[in-house]
């Protein structure tokens, strides 16, 4: 078997470069929800020595002194460049697996030329989309993983790297450290080194039996694959999600019920919008609140209630009711929140839920007509449709005050050329 | 000027790349006869856009390419997977922001406006030159 592993680099920043050649060879960084925190950095701003969440307020002055750019999240954009990138690779190949929205696996089995495969790949959505890809290529996914590592880390594979050969493989493995191996987390990590484990090679050579005995089956996994036996294939169907978390932190300091109300709604009813375009239904409802763990001076709280429904559902006045009663039940005055949160779980097909024996399945009439209606107007980019409950003016909404344009999904909002 | 009919335009022209196929696609009893002749409305999408992973949309500001029958506030179609070449309209780097130009690479490389109120650029060294797709089609509206 042969994988790849294409993986953008620095893809946020990348993405922010497409329409801006002014800011080609500028330090660019994209900044989290709220402008809070350093969340993608270009190479140029890794080499001004800015890391990943650094908080904004601390680099800010400095930064821009030195010719940096930063941009807010502009979601819009990157979900729309991530799918042209999935669109090219499966152009170029028959069979690819999305592992996220700027890495994907690519089933290369058959190819002749592996290396020469690879700079397709990266020229060509280079070209087609304007955004720089690194290409890993080896017998398993985790090796392809590794290959990748590779190609981001020495510029003199020009962002190619094939590990067929098991020399090159074996020399590649001595100079990475363990914990960027694929699936090694920061707890095995330190137990690793307490065995004298330091290099990926050094994990890839150890007996079998013993990572059995002292980790788990997973780690198993991980050395077997890293020793060239494919044990994780190709997932070309995503996996229907286990659970669905809309969260999001406040612009300011939130300690009344209406807007707590507000926000918890609003995130309830684009929980129910994910979970609809899942095609599935929920039974559990929870909600949480927190205080910012930042501010000493201030009394902390961290709320969480859960709420089971009678039978599962996708409506949103279903789950809006849940989350109403669970905000009254969590909320407490004279405390300052920052950010809050609706989760669903529980999920079920449509049609395989046995309902209760004593209780007749009271389903609302029309509902799923409605809930279509409601979905279709709201991704028609004409307008929006939203519960009373969500709020109009949305005071505690993100502060979002350096995003780009969306030049991909809004007439308005296109690149403007003289 | 002679106008050729091409047939009904859909009424979701540019719209999300959603195309009806067929009408009835579970057949059930007897098939409608007249749906051997059900064919697909219009789509403009198919029409203007080759490659959608490389096609992307600008807006015109300005005429210097009003010769070219580019107006200001047209929309053009921008296809990045079209190799540039001599005599076609390019979207180019100038100065840090892009605009639309045509590329001439004979007798010398230069950026020509479509518009003699404005000069041709000259590219020295073809390492300056940076162009960020081909420019397929131009849709004005009156």
């Amino acid at each position: 078997m042969t994988f790849a592993l294409v993986d953008c680099n620095s893809f946020y920043a990348s993405c922010e470069r497409i329409f801006r050649p002014d800011i080609k060879k500028r330090p660019v960084v994209v900044l989290s929800n709220n402008d809070g925190c350093v969340v993608a950095l270009s190479k140029e701003a890794k080499q001004l020595g800015i890391k990943m969440c650094e908080p904004w307020f601390k680099i800010e002055k400095s930064f821009l002194k030195r010719g940096g750019v930063a941009f807010s999240s502009n979601y819009e954009l990157y979900a729309d460049v991530s799918s042209r990138v999935m669109q090219t690779l499966e152009y170029l190949s028959p069979n690819v697996e999305i592992y996220s929205i700027d890495e994907a696996f690519l089933d290369l089995t058959g190819i002749r030329d592996l290396e020469q495969f690879g700079h397709q790949c990266r020229t060509t959505i280079n070209r087609w989309v304007g955004v720089p890809v690194c290409v890993g290529i080896g017998p398993t996914k985790t090796l392809a993983k590794v290959a990748n590592y590779g190609a981001k880390h020495y510029p003199a594979t020009e962002g190619v790297v094939d590990l067929s050969d098991t020399k090159r493989r074996k020399k590649l493995m001595s100079l990475m450290p363990v914990r960027e191996v694929w699936g090694v987390g920061s707890r095995i990590n330190r137990k690793l080194h307490t065995l004298g484990i330091e290099t990926a090679l050094e994990l890839a050579e150890m007996d079998i039996k013993l990572i059995k005995r002292k980790f788990s089956s997973v780690l198993e996994r991980t050395v077997m694959e890293l020793q060239g036996y494919p044990c994780i294939g190709l997932e070309q169907q995503p996996k229907t999600k286990k659970q669905i978390v809309v969260s999001r932190t406040f612009s300011r300091k939130v300690n009344d019920l209406d807007s707590i109300n507000e926000a918890v709604s609003d995130y309830a009813a684009r929980a129910c919008a994910k979970l609809r375009r899942e095609n599935q239904y929920c039974k559990m409802v929870s909600v949480f609140m927190r205080t910012n763990y930042f501010r000493k001076q201030d009394r902390q709280y961290h709320g969480f209630k859960s709420y089971r429904l009678f039978s599962p559902t996708n409506d949103t006045r279903d789950i809006l009711n849940a989350t109403r009663q669970l905000t009254k039940q969590i909320f407490q005055t004279n405390i300052n929140f920052i950010k809050a949160g609706v989760m669903l779980s529980d999920f079920y097909d449509e049609g395989v839920y046995q309902g209760d024996l004593f209780r007749t399945i009271d389903k609302r009439i029309n509902s799923e007509e409605l809930m279509t209606t409601i979905d279709k107007i709201n991704t028609s980019g004409i307008g929006k449709v939203t519960f009373a409950s969500q709020g109009i003016k949305k005071s505690w909404s993100m502060r979002r005050l350096l995003k780009s344009p969306r030049y991909l999904t809004n007439w308005e909002e296109m690149p403007v050329v003289k | 000027m002679k106008i050729d009919y091409l047939g009904d335009a859909s009424e979701e022209d540019l719209s999300p790349l959603e195309i009806p196929y067929f009408l009835n696609t579970v057949r059930v009893g007897w098939p409608s006869p007249a749906d051997d002749y059900v064919e697909r409305p219009i789509d403009l999408n198919e029409y203007l856009i080759k490659n959608s992973a490389a096609t992307y949309f600008v807006r015109v500001s300005g005429d210097s390419m009003i010769n070219a029958h580019i107006g200001d506030g047209a929309i053009l179609i921008v296809d990045r997977s079209i190799e540039p070449s001599h005599n076609k309209i390019v979207i180019a780097s100038i100065d840090g922001s892009y605009a639309c130009k045509r590329l001439l690479l004979k007798p010398k490389m230069c950026l020509m406006s479509e518009n003699p109120k404005y000069p041709p650029i000259l590219i020295n060294k073809e390492e300056e030159l940076e162009i960020a797709g081909t420019v397929i089609a131009a849709i004005n509206l009156y």
